[in-house]
Protein backbone atom coordinates (compact mmCIF):
# COMPACT_ATOMS: atom_id res chain seq x y z
CA UNK A 1 0.00 0.00 0.00
CA UNK A 2 2.02 2.47 -1.21
CA UNK A 3 1.49 6.34 -0.57
CA UNK A 4 1.97 8.74 -3.62
CA UNK A 5 4.21 11.87 -3.22
CA UNK A 6 1.30 13.99 -3.77
CA UNK A 7 -0.87 12.50 -1.12
CA UNK A 8 2.09 12.77 2.05
CA UNK A 9 2.80 16.59 0.72
CA UNK A 10 -1.33 17.09 1.37
CA UNK A 11 -0.61 15.84 4.72
CA UNK A 12 2.62 17.97 5.54
CA UNK A 13 0.47 21.16 4.14
CA UNK A 14 -2.52 20.08 6.54
CA UNK A 15 -0.34 19.85 9.38
CA UNK A 16 1.17 23.23 8.70
CA UNK A 17 -2.09 24.59 8.02
CA UNK A 18 -3.26 23.67 11.68
CA UNK A 19 -0.12 25.26 13.06
CA UNK A 20 0.68 21.75 14.08
CA UNK A 21 4.74 21.32 13.95
CA UNK A 22 6.77 19.04 11.59
CA UNK A 23 8.65 16.52 13.25
CA UNK A 24 12.18 15.12 12.30
CA UNK A 25 11.15 11.71 11.21
CA UNK A 26 7.95 13.39 9.43
CA UNK A 27 7.77 13.37 5.88
CA UNK A 28 8.80 16.89 4.15
CA UNK A 29 8.96 18.59 0.57
CA UNK A 30 13.12 18.58 -0.58
CA UNK A 31 12.63 22.45 -0.48
CA UNK A 32 11.31 22.83 3.10
CA UNK A 33 14.72 20.48 4.23
CA UNK A 34 16.84 22.22 2.11
CA UNK A 35 15.58 25.49 3.38
CA UNK A 36 15.29 24.80 7.05
CA UNK A 37 19.25 23.44 6.84
CA UNK A 38 19.72 26.50 5.00
CA UNK A 39 18.44 29.09 7.45
CA UNK A 40 19.35 26.90 10.85
CA UNK A 41 22.95 26.65 9.72
CA UNK A 42 23.42 29.96 8.94
CA UNK A 43 21.82 30.75 12.49
CA UNK A 44 23.99 28.52 14.27
CA UNK A 45 27.10 29.47 12.37
CA UNK A 46 25.54 33.32 13.43
CA UNK A 47 26.03 32.69 17.23
CA UNK A 48 29.52 30.67 16.72
CA UNK A 49 30.85 33.21 14.67
CA UNK A 50 29.29 35.96 17.04
CA UNK A 51 31.44 34.95 19.84
CA UNK A 52 34.86 36.82 18.46
CA UNK A 53 33.97 40.11 18.03
CA UNK A 54 32.94 40.13 21.97
CA UNK A 55 35.26 37.55 23.07
CA UNK A 56 38.23 39.93 22.03
CA UNK A 57 37.00 42.45 25.26
CA UNK A 58 36.70 39.25 27.61
CA UNK A 59 40.57 39.53 28.74
CA UNK A 60 40.51 43.63 29.06
CA UNK A 61 37.17 44.46 30.74
CA UNK A 62 37.24 47.17 32.92
CA UNK A 63 36.01 45.21 36.65
CA UNK A 64 35.58 41.53 37.44
CA UNK A 65 31.97 41.96 37.54
CA UNK A 66 32.01 43.04 33.58
CA UNK A 67 34.66 40.59 32.46
CA UNK A 68 32.24 37.69 34.06
CA UNK A 69 29.13 38.86 32.77
CA UNK A 70 31.19 38.60 29.24
CA UNK A 71 32.25 35.39 29.79
CA UNK A 72 28.84 34.17 30.63
CA UNK A 73 27.28 35.60 27.43
CA UNK A 74 30.20 34.09 24.88
CA UNK A 75 29.40 30.78 26.94
CA UNK A 76 26.07 31.42 26.02
CA UNK A 77 26.15 32.04 21.99
CA UNK A 78 28.64 28.65 22.42
CA UNK A 79 25.23 27.14 23.52
CA UNK A 80 23.39 28.57 21.14
CA UNK A 81 25.23 27.28 18.30
CA UNK A 82 25.30 24.01 19.99
CA UNK A 83 21.18 23.92 20.50
CA UNK A 84 21.22 25.35 16.17
CA UNK A 85 23.26 22.79 15.53
CA UNK A 86 21.86 20.11 16.94
CA UNK A 87 18.34 21.21 15.49
CA UNK A 88 20.33 21.57 12.17
CA UNK A 89 21.28 17.89 12.66
CA UNK A 90 17.57 16.60 12.68
CA UNK A 91 17.30 16.92 8.68
CA UNK A 92 19.77 14.80 7.93
CA UNK A 93 23.53 16.79 7.67
CA UNK A 94 26.21 15.92 9.91
CA UNK A 95 27.78 18.63 12.49
CA UNK A 96 31.17 17.77 10.90
CA UNK A 97 29.94 18.63 7.40
CA UNK A 98 28.72 22.18 8.87
CA UNK A 99 31.47 22.80 10.48
CA UNK A 100 33.13 21.83 7.12
CA UNK A 101 30.70 24.11 4.76
CA UNK A 102 30.93 27.14 7.31
CA UNK A 103 34.81 27.45 7.36
CA UNK A 104 34.95 27.07 3.12
CA UNK A 105 32.69 29.73 2.84
CA UNK A 106 29.63 27.11 1.52
CA UNK A 107 27.28 28.87 4.02
CA UNK A 108 26.80 32.09 5.67
CA UNK A 109 26.61 34.13 9.26
CA UNK A 110 25.17 37.26 9.86
CA UNK A 111 26.82 40.17 8.04
CA UNK A 112 26.76 41.89 11.73
CA UNK A 113 29.89 40.01 13.13
CA UNK A 114 31.86 41.26 10.28
CA UNK A 115 32.30 44.63 11.51
CA UNK A 116 35.16 44.96 14.29
CA UNK A 117 34.45 46.17 17.86
CA UNK A 118 36.71 48.59 18.09
CA UNK A 119 35.61 50.14 21.98
CA UNK A 120 34.85 48.82 25.20
CA UNK A 121 31.43 50.43 24.52
CA UNK A 122 31.11 48.15 21.47
CA UNK A 123 30.03 44.85 23.89
CA UNK A 124 27.02 47.58 25.32
CA UNK A 125 26.07 48.69 22.15
CA UNK A 126 26.12 44.63 20.57
CA UNK A 127 23.60 43.63 23.96
CA UNK A 128 21.82 46.50 23.23
CA UNK A 129 21.27 46.95 19.38
CA UNK A 130 22.57 43.74 17.72
CA UNK A 131 20.84 41.17 20.19
CA UNK A 132 17.75 43.43 20.36
CA UNK A 133 17.24 43.11 16.57
CA UNK A 134 18.61 39.64 17.17
CA UNK A 135 15.72 38.73 19.84
CA UNK A 136 12.68 40.51 17.52
CA UNK A 137 13.95 38.24 15.04
CA UNK A 138 13.88 35.18 16.78
CA UNK A 139 10.78 35.97 18.97
CA UNK A 140 8.44 34.93 16.02
CA UNK A 141 10.58 31.97 15.35
CA UNK A 142 9.35 29.99 18.97
CA UNK A 143 5.97 29.30 16.45
CA UNK A 144 8.39 27.93 13.66
CA UNK A 145 6.86 25.15 11.97
CA UNK A 146 9.78 23.02 12.47
CA UNK A 147 9.80 21.55 15.53
CA UNK A 148 13.30 21.56 16.30
CA UNK A 149 14.27 24.87 15.30
CA UNK A 150 11.09 26.23 17.29
CA UNK A 151 12.11 24.35 20.82
CA UNK A 152 15.51 26.04 20.70
CA UNK A 153 14.53 29.37 19.90
CA UNK A 154 12.50 28.77 22.63
CA UNK A 155 15.95 28.24 24.65
CA UNK A 156 17.63 31.02 23.10
CA UNK A 157 15.05 33.33 23.12
CA UNK A 158 15.13 32.78 27.60
CA UNK A 159 18.76 33.80 27.43
CA UNK A 160 18.86 36.40 25.19
CA UNK A 161 17.44 38.96 27.63
CA UNK A 162 19.65 38.84 29.60
CA UNK A 163 22.06 39.53 26.86
CA UNK A 164 20.19 43.05 25.62
CA UNK A 165 19.97 44.18 29.80
CA UNK A 166 23.32 43.61 30.23
CA UNK A 167 24.61 45.58 27.07
CA UNK A 168 21.71 48.58 28.21
CA UNK A 169 23.19 48.81 31.78
CA UNK A 170 26.88 48.46 30.36
CA UNK A 171 26.05 51.65 28.11
CA UNK A 172 23.61 53.55 31.06
CA UNK A 173 26.69 53.27 33.06
CA UNK A 174 28.71 54.80 30.40
CA UNK A 175 26.58 57.91 29.98
CA UNK A 176 26.61 58.17 33.49
CA UNK A 177 30.41 58.44 33.39
CA UNK A 178 32.62 61.30 31.66
CA UNK A 179 32.04 63.46 28.69
CA UNK A 180 34.75 60.92 26.67
CA UNK A 181 32.76 57.72 28.08
CA UNK A 182 29.55 58.89 26.48
CA UNK A 183 31.52 60.04 23.51
CA UNK A 184 32.61 56.77 23.62
CA UNK A 185 29.09 55.10 23.37
CA UNK A 186 27.86 57.69 20.94
CA UNK A 187 30.40 56.43 18.19
CA UNK A 188 29.77 53.23 18.95
CA UNK A 189 26.30 53.46 18.44
CA UNK A 190 26.64 55.42 15.29
CA UNK A 191 28.87 52.65 13.70
CA UNK A 192 26.06 49.62 14.78
CA UNK A 193 22.79 51.67 13.96
CA UNK A 194 22.78 50.53 10.15
CA UNK A 195 24.22 47.02 10.18
CA UNK A 196 21.80 46.38 13.16
CA UNK A 197 18.74 47.67 10.59
CA UNK A 198 20.14 45.56 7.72
CA UNK A 199 20.51 42.10 10.17
CA UNK A 200 16.68 41.78 9.10
CA UNK A 201 17.89 41.40 5.99
CA UNK A 202 16.72 42.71 2.64
CA UNK A 203 13.26 44.51 2.21
CA UNK A 204 10.61 41.91 1.32
CA UNK A 205 10.32 42.57 -2.65
CA UNK A 206 13.97 41.72 -2.76
CA UNK A 207 14.19 39.05 -0.92
CA UNK A 208 14.20 35.40 -2.61
CA UNK A 209 13.22 33.16 -0.01
CA UNK A 210 11.10 35.00 1.45
CA UNK A 211 7.35 33.87 0.03
CA UNK A 212 7.95 30.41 0.04
CA UNK A 213 9.10 30.60 3.79
CA UNK A 214 6.33 32.11 4.99
CA UNK A 215 3.94 29.84 2.96
CA UNK A 216 5.54 27.03 5.07
CA UNK A 217 5.67 28.48 8.22
CA UNK A 218 9.03 28.91 8.61
CA UNK A 219 9.11 32.77 8.83
CA UNK A 220 6.23 34.19 10.62
CA UNK A 221 6.76 37.61 9.81
CA UNK A 222 8.55 39.61 6.84
CA UNK A 223 11.83 41.34 7.16
CA UNK A 224 10.62 45.06 6.38
CA UNK A 225 7.77 44.25 9.40
CA UNK A 226 10.33 43.43 12.08
CA UNK A 227 12.62 46.27 10.80
CA UNK A 228 9.74 48.60 11.50
CA UNK A 229 9.12 47.11 14.79
CA UNK A 230 13.06 47.20 16.04
CA UNK A 231 12.81 50.90 14.83
CA UNK A 232 10.17 52.00 17.02
CA UNK A 233 11.48 50.02 20.19
CA UNK A 234 14.68 51.45 19.86
CA UNK A 235 13.51 55.24 19.64
CA UNK A 236 12.29 55.33 22.99
CA UNK A 237 15.56 53.36 24.45
CA UNK A 238 17.80 55.47 22.77
CA UNK A 239 15.92 58.61 23.91
CA UNK A 240 16.29 56.83 28.00
CA UNK A 241 19.87 56.75 27.87
CA UNK A 242 20.44 59.80 26.02
CA UNK A 243 21.68 59.33 22.51
CA UNK A 244 20.55 59.94 18.72
CA UNK A 245 20.21 57.36 16.30
CA UNK A 246 22.65 58.45 13.13
CA UNK A 247 19.34 58.94 10.67
CA UNK A 248 18.55 62.16 10.09
CA UNK A 249 15.05 61.02 8.37
CA UNK A 250 13.81 59.10 11.52
CA UNK A 251 11.03 60.63 12.53
CA UNK A 252 7.72 59.63 14.50
CA UNK A 253 4.78 59.29 11.46
CA UNK A 254 1.33 59.87 13.30
CA UNK A 255 -0.81 58.55 10.89
CA UNK A 256 1.24 55.49 10.46
CA UNK A 257 1.74 55.18 14.00
CA UNK A 258 5.03 54.28 13.62
CA UNK A 259 8.59 55.76 13.18
CA UNK A 260 9.54 56.62 9.31
CA UNK A 261 13.64 56.01 9.04
CA UNK A 262 16.11 55.74 6.02
CA UNK A 263 16.92 53.25 3.77
CA UNK A 264 19.99 50.64 5.05
CA UNK A 265 22.78 50.84 2.69
CA UNK A 266 22.16 48.01 0.41
CA UNK A 267 25.16 48.07 -1.47
CA UNK A 268 27.09 47.88 1.72
CA UNK A 269 25.19 45.30 2.87
CA UNK A 270 25.33 42.69 -0.45
CA UNK A 271 29.13 43.49 -0.37
CA UNK A 272 29.57 42.36 3.51
CA UNK A 273 27.28 39.46 2.50
CA UNK A 274 29.40 38.65 -0.63
CA UNK A 275 32.50 38.45 1.75
CA UNK A 276 33.81 42.18 1.51
CA UNK A 277 33.31 43.02 5.15
CA UNK A 278 35.44 45.07 7.19
CA UNK A 279 35.80 41.58 9.12
CA UNK A 280 34.92 38.57 6.89
CA UNK A 281 38.55 37.11 6.14
CA UNK A 282 39.62 37.32 10.17
CA UNK A 283 36.56 35.73 11.32
CA UNK A 284 37.06 32.63 9.18
CA UNK A 285 40.77 32.15 9.76
CA UNK A 286 40.37 32.23 13.11
CA UNK A 287 37.15 29.60 13.44
CA UNK A 288 39.47 27.52 11.24
CA UNK A 289 42.48 27.86 13.38
CA UNK A 290 40.43 27.19 16.60
CA UNK A 291 39.15 23.91 14.31
CA UNK A 292 42.10 22.48 13.76
CA UNK A 293 44.19 23.52 16.99
CA UNK A 294 41.19 21.59 18.31
CA UNK A 295 41.55 18.06 16.06
CA UNK A 296 44.27 16.60 18.66
CA UNK A 297 41.96 17.13 21.31
CA UNK A 298 38.65 15.07 19.26
CA UNK A 299 40.94 12.56 18.37
CA UNK A 300 42.65 12.09 21.81
CA UNK A 301 39.25 12.07 23.50
CA UNK A 302 37.97 9.29 20.68
CA UNK A 303 41.38 6.67 21.02
CA UNK A 304 40.48 7.20 24.83
CA UNK A 305 36.65 6.40 24.83
CA UNK A 306 37.74 3.24 21.88
CA UNK A 307 40.17 1.78 24.58
CA UNK A 308 37.99 2.19 27.74
CA UNK A 309 35.09 0.26 25.00
CA UNK A 310 37.38 -2.38 23.81
CA UNK A 311 38.65 -2.77 27.97
CA UNK A 312 34.86 -3.37 28.68
CA UNK A 313 34.72 -6.19 26.10
CA UNK A 314 37.68 -8.43 27.32
CA UNK A 315 40.45 -7.03 29.36
CA UNK A 316 39.79 -8.26 33.06
CA UNK A 317 39.04 -5.44 35.98
CA UNK A 318 41.36 -4.04 38.32
CA UNK A 319 41.81 -6.33 40.96
CA UNK A 320 41.18 -5.23 44.78
CA UNK A 321 45.27 -5.20 45.42
CA UNK A 322 45.24 -2.62 41.95
CA UNK A 323 42.71 -0.58 44.46
CA UNK A 324 44.77 -0.51 46.92
CA UNK A 325 47.76 0.35 45.61
CA UNK A 326 45.75 3.15 44.05
CA UNK A 327 44.71 4.40 47.31
CA UNK A 328 48.22 4.49 48.36
CA UNK A 329 49.12 6.26 44.96
CA UNK A 330 46.24 9.12 46.01
CA UNK A 331 47.64 9.38 49.60
CA UNK A 332 50.83 9.56 48.93
CA UNK B 1 41.13 17.65 7.06
CA UNK B 2 37.52 16.45 5.55
CA UNK B 3 38.74 12.69 6.80
CA UNK B 4 39.32 13.50 10.47
CA UNK B 5 35.63 15.70 10.79
CA UNK B 6 33.85 12.70 8.99
CA UNK B 7 35.08 10.75 12.46
CA UNK B 8 32.27 12.21 14.53
CA UNK B 9 31.52 12.20 18.28
CA UNK B 10 28.30 10.03 18.71
CA UNK B 11 25.30 11.47 19.35
CA UNK B 12 23.56 11.56 22.54
CA UNK B 13 19.96 12.60 23.71
CA UNK B 14 19.78 14.67 27.01
CA UNK B 15 17.11 14.18 29.65
CA UNK B 16 16.96 16.72 32.67
CA UNK B 17 15.32 16.79 35.56
CA UNK B 18 14.07 20.17 36.81
CA UNK B 19 13.85 19.87 40.05
CA UNK B 20 12.31 16.99 42.85
CA UNK B 21 9.56 15.19 42.26
CA UNK B 22 9.38 16.43 38.32
CA UNK B 23 10.13 13.32 35.43
CA UNK B 24 13.40 13.85 33.50
CA UNK B 25 12.14 15.67 30.48
CA UNK B 26 13.94 15.95 27.27
CA UNK B 27 15.72 18.93 26.51
CA UNK B 28 17.87 18.17 23.48
CA UNK B 29 21.18 16.39 22.07
CA UNK B 30 24.73 16.90 21.70
CA UNK B 31 27.90 14.86 20.95
CA UNK B 32 30.73 13.30 23.03
CA UNK B 33 33.31 10.58 23.26
CA UNK B 34 31.81 8.85 25.73
CA UNK B 35 29.44 8.56 28.39
CA UNK B 36 31.44 10.88 30.94
CA UNK B 37 31.90 13.49 28.79
CA UNK B 38 28.41 13.48 27.36
CA UNK B 39 27.14 14.48 31.00
CA UNK B 40 29.49 17.23 31.69
CA UNK B 41 28.92 18.53 28.30
CA UNK B 42 25.37 18.20 29.06
CA UNK B 43 25.69 20.24 32.30
CA UNK B 44 27.59 22.81 30.27
CA UNK B 45 24.97 23.17 27.55
CA UNK B 46 21.52 22.50 28.98
CA UNK B 47 21.99 23.58 32.68
CA UNK B 48 23.66 27.15 33.12
CA UNK B 49 21.17 28.76 35.05
CA UNK B 50 20.03 26.18 37.40
CA UNK B 51 17.47 24.18 34.94
CA UNK B 52 18.20 20.39 36.26
CA UNK B 53 19.23 18.58 39.45
CA UNK B 54 19.44 15.70 37.12
CA UNK B 55 21.09 14.31 34.53
CA UNK B 56 20.71 11.29 32.08
CA UNK B 57 21.99 10.76 28.95
CA UNK B 58 21.85 7.75 26.23
CA UNK B 59 23.34 7.55 22.85
CA UNK B 60 20.84 8.46 20.50
CA UNK B 61 20.76 5.12 18.06
CA UNK B 62 19.86 3.23 21.97
CA UNK B 63 16.46 4.30 21.30
CA UNK B 64 13.98 2.88 19.77
CA UNK B 65 10.99 4.75 18.41
CA UNK B 66 7.65 4.58 16.68
CA UNK B 67 7.31 5.40 13.48
CA UNK B 68 5.37 8.39 12.27
CA UNK B 69 4.26 6.27 8.66
CA UNK B 70 2.09 4.00 11.62
CA UNK B 71 0.47 6.91 13.50
CA UNK B 72 -2.80 5.86 12.96
CA UNK B 73 -2.90 2.64 13.72
CA UNK B 74 -0.28 3.00 16.22
CA UNK B 75 -2.44 5.31 18.65
CA UNK B 76 -5.64 4.36 16.61
CA UNK B 77 -7.10 1.90 19.39
CA UNK B 78 -6.90 4.75 22.41
CA UNK B 79 -9.33 6.87 19.74
CA UNK B 80 -12.23 5.02 19.64
CA UNK B 81 -12.76 4.53 23.17
CA UNK B 82 -14.35 7.43 24.85
CA UNK B 83 -15.69 5.00 27.50
CA UNK B 84 -11.88 5.62 29.09
CA UNK B 85 -12.75 9.11 30.05
CA UNK B 86 -14.18 10.41 33.23
CA UNK B 87 -16.78 13.05 30.86
CA UNK B 88 -17.76 9.85 29.15
CA UNK B 89 -20.48 9.25 32.05
CA UNK B 90 -23.09 11.68 33.21
CA UNK B 91 -23.74 12.45 36.76
CA UNK B 92 -26.45 14.64 38.16
CA UNK B 93 -25.44 17.95 39.17
CA UNK B 94 -26.64 17.39 42.68
CA UNK B 95 -24.08 14.17 43.35
CA UNK B 96 -21.45 16.04 45.50
CA UNK B 97 -17.71 14.95 45.35
CA UNK B 98 -17.86 13.22 41.80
Amino acid sequence: MSVTTTELEAGFDATVHRGDRIEPRDWMPDGYRRTLVRQIAQHAHSEIIGMQPEGGWITRAPSLRRKAILLAKVQDEAGHGLYLYSACETLGVSRGELTDNLIEGRQKYSSIFNYPTLSYADVGTIGWLVDGAAICNQVPLCRTSYGPYGRAMIRICKEESFHQRQGYELLMTMMRGTDEQRAMVQESVDRFWWPALMMFGPPDDESPNSAQSMAWGIKRNGNDELRQRFVDMSVPQAAALGVTLPDPELRWNPERGAHDFGEPDWTEFMAVVRGNGPCNAQRIAHRRRAHEAGAWVREAATAYAASLASADLGVPAPTSADASQRETGVRA
Amino acid sequence: MTNDVRAEWPLYEVFVRGKRGLNHVHVGSLHAADDDMALRHARDVYTRRNEGVSIWVVQSHLIAASSPDEKDPMFGPSNDKVYRHPTFYEIPDNVPHM
